[in-house]
């Protein structure tokens, strides 16, 4: 048998040949959203690469012993605080038999039993204890050679960013900062300053897309401008705002900014083009949108992308993280991350609250987001195949270019290469 | 939400009064389904207080609602959102209502549970479970002798939302 030699210059996607993504720039091939072996290459190269996951907030773990969990990719996780006050970030599946042994959301515990055979995990991830090992009565048992260190839960790398965990199965990662790079990492600590954070809730849902389409949706101001009324016609995202897309130097990475004008925006010539532009509209209770200027920053408003599984969320009082957990090539789960300040008053809590009526899977423009990334889900899968269009806007255009997609673009040329397609 | 003092004594009063609040439930239902968005507000008092959260954030004491209104702005807000503004596929969704309890009764508010499951049907779909979940109500009697909820709490156990939710619970 002979082993054929993989030239070195080869794109190393020599796996999938068939697939051969556009030439034209701005085409984005229908198969990345649909095909199952698209799907497990990301899972190896992305989400089990060389990239920081975004896996829950300290505040969610404040005690010894406490733990959630969350994902890598498709993979379920825990992350637990240890006795030493470490932040560790394990598989949830047992080195046993596979079983995925942690089946609450959140709590307490000196250690990790699994049900099934009562394998015994310290919080460290480490093995400590099996039942019956030597046997009974000098019977059966495992062997001589069985070393409990050869079984303890496979364990992530992991950083923590002013409050943020994230993990990757790389251990041979750049530092959170060097891998958001300077304008994401500004960005970034502007809200996760360290100021200690106040858990408000999450919501949960599944949407039937697959998972690069709500990547694409917040490196999208075009839609933004045009899908939601609320924000158009509040002037929360409108095209004549002052406006601004940074990306990091690979592409993967972004933010769209936005800076609200005071009151409404001018029903100017800029409008006409934006069907939910709706001038008349008044709301029966304004404070639901107004500002309590908390940070020091130009923007109202914050849309940051972090590559491969987050995005991060300031508008006007909101803040919030949306974790994406792929499950197949066709669905997605998303955990929506509520939060505030340890010191916000009362009443800017309320506030808060009261403004995260706006997001969310029953949200005045989450519904609209959940709901198209579905139709282009349906639309991808169910016809004939063709190529989608992201040629708005250059390469290489003014960073206040809002009706662009480069964006979309920087992060489909990293894509390309991390998956060599 | 703060029960109302329970007057168990007058069991023949209690009776009535989860007559009168499961009449309550079929004609909130009947509307909703019907699809007749802009009077869902009228089923509330001006000050009242409408939630919508999920039962893992209800029981770990997070405030993080799916749907929330304070009062009669939010809830016309909300009601003129899901008709003018929000954009979606649509959809007929069926409301049932069971196991309809009195917890208490002062004389002018009634706390009372049920709980309630919600059907969603989109075209070319199976019908579907959208939510399950319990109301915990505080209603107030009017002074024609009608209730309105000036407190909801709908604590779904649905978790995980199928997409998204387009219509109060």
């Amino acid at each position: 048998m002979t082993v054929q030699a993989i030239p070195q210059n080869a794109a190393p996607n020599h796996e999938l040949p068939d697939l051969i993504w556009p030439e034209k720039s701005g085409d984005i091939p229908d198969w990345i959203y649909t095909d199952p072996r698209v799907y497990e290459l990301e899972q190896k190269r992305i989400f089990q690469g060389a990239t920081w996951n975004y896996v829950g907030l300290e505040v969610e773990i404040p005690k010894r012993g406490d733990f959630i969990r969350s994902y890598v990719g498709s993979v379920p996780v825990i992350v637990v605080r240890d006795l030493r006050e470490q932040v560790r970030v394990f598989e949830n599946r047992c080195a046993h038999r596979g079983a995925e042994f942690c089946k609450s959301y959140r709590g307490n515990s000196r250690s990790f039993v699994c049900p099934y055979h009562h394998w015994t995990y310290d919080l460290t991830g480490k093995l400590a204890g099996v039942p019956f090992r030597n046997g009974v009565d000098g019977k059966g048992g495992y062997p001589e050679d069985f070393n409990l260190s050869d079984h303890n839960l496979r364990s992530l790398n992991v950083t923590v960013l002013g409050g943020a965990i994230f993990a990757s199965f790389s251990q041979d990662m750049p530092s959170l900062e060097d891998y958001l790079g300077p304008e994401l990492y500004g960005e970034f600590t502007t809200i996760f300053s360290g100021r200690k954070l106040k858990m408000l809730g999450i919501h949960r849902n599944v949407l039937q897309g697959n998972w690069k389409l709500y990547q694409e949706n917040l490196k999208d101001p075009y839609h933004a401008t045009l899908l939601h009324t609320y924000l158009t016609t509040f002037g929360l995202f409108v095209a004549g705002n002052k406006t601004g897309i940074v990306a990091d130097k690979d592409g993967r990475h972004s933010a769209l900014l936005n800076a609200k004008p005071e009151g409404r925006p001018d029903n100017d010539a800029s409008k006409a083009e934006i069907r939910s532009f709706k001038a008349a509209m008044q709301l029966a209770d304004p404070s639901i949108l107004e500002f309590n200027k908390e940070f020091d920053s130009p923007w109202t408003s914050s849309a940051i992308t972090i590559w491969p599984n987050l995005i991060l969320i300031r508008q006007l009082n909101i803040l919030s993280l949306r974790m994406i957990v792929p499950q197949g090539p066709n669905e997605f789960m998303l955990v929506w991350t509520a939060f505030g300040y340890e010191d916000d008053s009362p009443e800017l809590e309320q506030h808060r609250l009261r403004q995260n009526n706006i997001f969310g899977p029953g949200g005045f423009l989450g519904i609209d987001d959940n709901e198209a990334l579905r139709f282009v889900q349906d639309g991808i899968k169910r016809s004939l195949p063709r190529h989608g269009v992201a040629s708005l806007g250059k390469d290489v255009e003014p960073m206040d270019t809002v009706i662009t997609d480069r964006a979309i673009r920087s992060m489909y040329k990293h894509y390309r290469e991390v998956m060599g397609l | 939400m703060q029960a109302a003092a329970p007057n168990v004594a007058d069991k023949a009063t209690l009776r009535e009064l989860r007559a009168a609040i499961e009449d309550f439930h079929c004609d909130y239902a009947a509307e909703l389904d019907r699809g007749d968005i802009e009077k869902w507000p009228n089923f509330f008092t001006d000050d009242a207080l409408y939630r919508v959260i999920a039962r893992d954030n209800h029981e770990a004491g997070m405030p993080l609602c799916l749907m929330l209104c304070q009062g009669m702005g939010m809830f016309k807000d909300r009601a003129y959102a899901i008709k003018h503004t929000e954009m979606y596929a649509p959809r007929y969704v069926q409301h049932h209502v069971s196991l309809v309890r009195v917890t208490g009764f002062d004389g002018t508010h009634a706390t009372a549970e049920a709980n309630y499951t919600i059907l969603e049907t989109l075209v070319d779909e199976p019908t579907k479970l959208l939510q399950a979940g319990r109301y915990m109500d505080k209603f107030r009697l009017q002074p024609d002798g009608s209730l309105l909820l000036a407190e909801r709490h709908c604590i779904f156990d649905s978790v995980i939302v199928s997409n998204c939710v387009v219509f109060p619970v």
